[in-house]
């Protein structure tokens, strides 16, 4: 399996996005996601700065892909999504259908925002030009496997394996509301939380995170545990999103598992790197929050 | 692209859980009722409401006999293997006549498409179309003749969608406000393993519990605390982005008041920059919720066409509204810029 790193869903200084992919490039990931999914206020980087990064890492000889946003609100944020579709060097990853749209045949990869639920979809977008998808983060092992037998020859299939879940986006900028500041003098709030901003349940359990216009997991999913299971069910990808510490650990651990490393044990050294819990529930069928299964 | 709407096409579209409750939306004055039936193909897939084939016969026959449309919502995602029961969907509702499928999966939209090309479709909230480009995809590949918009969009941002396409373009107007993006949010299954998109359901009433406790009335989510009240307290239906929560040693609403969303001032700007139809939010609701949303909105509108430039809204819509909303409060949601 090939291992992906995820785009970055957090707004880091420039300085630290640059060593963080400096560091990637080094390291044994195959292919890297890059550019802003999330809130098109953040700018450290621009899009001339992301194609710089990309060309380094493309020096590297890692695949790499431009990811679109997953909601586009604005006419502005639809035109930075032309320019991103029509860059003429990259694929994309598309998060919106209004990137698909925009790929007009080109190959590109169906990003975990499109809602892929069934064969009937998976194979329509392959018919569109998507030659990878990025499987929905609540579906299921069984769900998946399901969909692996209807799978278009040539589609390659990824899964969200290491990082806090990206699960619903919005208008509003929760962020910036915890400060009570609006959306569009939000003084980029975002900056001060490298791994989002922690919400917790008035009884202390960790529950969901702040990430500017995003929701997150607070708990961690962290599938190194399922590895076999993972290679069993026909995953070519394996994608691991950006954390302030340790990603290039992270990344580490799972070259170390495609080259026959104990996956429980793995699964708990990875563990003791993560921000917060480890959860593993969307994989078999349970609330996502849960930790269920082998140790993970 | 599109014509402003002439004030006689602007629909108002009010949600049937059941047929007492089309019969309440018809009788008081919606132009088109919404309807799903009753399986997992339906995103409001409640116990005991919704329609069977006698029903949505019976449906189609009332709204039809005093000229209004039944828009039939097949707005849940065709869960692997099992798509058979969504495409059968399609089937019974091209079958029964009506005048309108609301579909979120581009899967099952082709099949609709490809098999029934005279069948109208429409493209559901949960289809997570917030821009030109998406909706341009819709038209593109199956001929949607309509979109929903999700929640998250400003005024001035459905005034940019609505004047670049020329698919008519529906927005909502009253009942429960979605935070999130439709069809984009998997809180719900994070939490409990039931989404809109898996299974219909939104912190689904099976999970949930009420607590007396000593620091008050508790509710939860599958044991996630949403949120305890204080005895002068209102307590309300614990949707997990409407809870209190600590962020930072404070304790708040983080991402949403409990409130409802309600346009109702925002009618004749609605009408003028082109939107054809405003939907009502509440197929769980009783009739009588139904007649009375139906009631004012009916009023609301006819006021706005007759004289647009002089429609106010009345206090006594508002109230009656106010009275029906959750926590007694409303809100412009996005639609008002400072929302966010």
């Amino acid at each position: 399996m090939r291992i992906a790193v995820g785009p970055l869903l957090y707004y880091w200084p420039r300085a630290t996005v640059m060593s963080f992919y400096e560091e990637v490039a080094a390291g044994p990931a195959d292919i890297v996601y890059l550019g802003e999914t999330v809130c098109s206020r953040r700018h450290e980087l621009r899009a001339a700065d992301w194609i710089a990064v990309a060309e380094l890492l493309r020096g590297a000889g890692k695949e790499v892909v431009l990811s679109s946003m997953a909601l586009l609100e604005s006419s502005a944020d639809v035109t930075a999504l032309r320019k991103l579709a029509q860059n003429g060097r990259f694929e994309i990853e598309a998060n919106d259908m209004g990137a698909v749209q925009l790929t007009d045949g080109r190959p590109f990869v169906a990003g975990p925002h499109l809602n892929i639920y069934n064969g009937g979809t998976l194979q329509l977008l392959h018919s569109m030009g998507a030659r990878r998808w990025v499987m929905p983060l609540e579906m299921s092992r069984k769900s998946l496997e399901v969909l692996q037998a209807a799978r278009p020859a040539g589609m390659e299939t990824e899964v969200f394996a290491l990082g806090r879940m990206p699960l619903a986006f919005s208008a509003r900028c929760f962020t910036a509301r915890h400060r009570n500041l609006p959306k569009d003098d939000c003084r980029f709030s975002c900056i001060a939380h490298p791994d989002g901003l922690r919400m917790d349940t008035r009884e202390g359990q960790p529950f969901l995170v702040l990430n500017g216009i995003q929701t997150q997991s607070a708990a961690v999913y962290n599938l190194a545990g399922e590895y076999d299971a993972l290679a069993a069910s026909g995953v070519d990808v394996l994608r691991i999103s950006p954390q302030s510490a340790h990603t290039g650990s992270i990344v580490a651990h799972f070259d170390a598992l495609r080259r026959g490393a104990d996956a429980a044990a793995t699964a708990a050294n990875v563990t003791a790197l993560l921000p917060d819990a480890a959860c593993n529930g969307y994989w078999h069928g349970r609330p996502g929050l849960e930790l269920a299964g082998r140790a993970a | 692209m599109t014509e402003p709407s002439s004030p006689s096409s602007f629909e108002l579209v009010c949600p049937a859980g059941s047929l007492p409750a089309l019969k309440a939306a018809v009788d008081n004055g919606a132009d088109c009722v919404y309807l799903g039936f009753r399986d997992a193909t339906n995103a409001r897939n409640f116990a005991g409401l919704n329609f069977d084939e006698a029903a949505i016969a019976q449906g189609i026959a009332y709204a039809k006999a005093r000229g209004r449309k039944v828009l039939l919502a097949l707005n849940t995602y065709p869960q692997p293997g099992m798509e058979a029961l969504w495409r059968g969907a399609i089937e019974r509702a091209a079958g029964a006549g009506v005048d309108a499928v609301i579909l979120a999966d581009p899967g099952l939209m082709r099949y609709a498409a490809e098999r029934f090309p005279q069948l109208r479709l429409h493209l559901s909230v949960q289809g997570s179309a917030t821009n030109v480009e998406a909706i341009a995809f819709y038209r593109r590949h199956f001929g949607i003749a309509r979109a929903v918009l999700p929640r998250v969009l400003s005024l001035a941002q459905v005034e940019h969608v609505v004047a670049n396409t020329d698919v008519e373009i529906e927005v909502f107007g009253f009942g429960s406000l979605c935070v999130m993006v439709e069809g984009r949010c998997a809180l719900s299954s994070y939490a409990t393993g039931e989404s809109p998109n898996t299974h219909g359901v939104c912190s689904p009433a099976r999970a949930v519990r009420w607590e007396n406790g000593p620091r008050g009335l508790e509710s939860r989510l599958n044991g996630v605390l949403i949120d305890r009240y204080a005895e002068h307290e209102h307590a309300s239906y614990p949707t997990l982005c409407k809870g209190r929560f600590d962020v930072a040693d404070e304790t708040y609403y983080a991402i949403e008041e409990p409130a409802s969303l309600n346009t109702l001032e925002l009618l004749p700007r609605l009408m003028e920059i082109g939107v054809r139809a405003v939907k009502i939010e509440g197929r769980q609701r009783s009739p009588a919720y139904v007649a009375q949303v139906t009631r004012v909105w009916r009023d609301a509108i006819d006021a706005a066409r007759g004289n647009a430039a002089r429609f106010a809204v009345k206090p006594d819509w508002m109230n009656q509204l106010n009275a029906l909303a959750e926590g007694q409060q409303h809100t412009l949601g996005a639609y008002h810029r400072a929302w966010k």
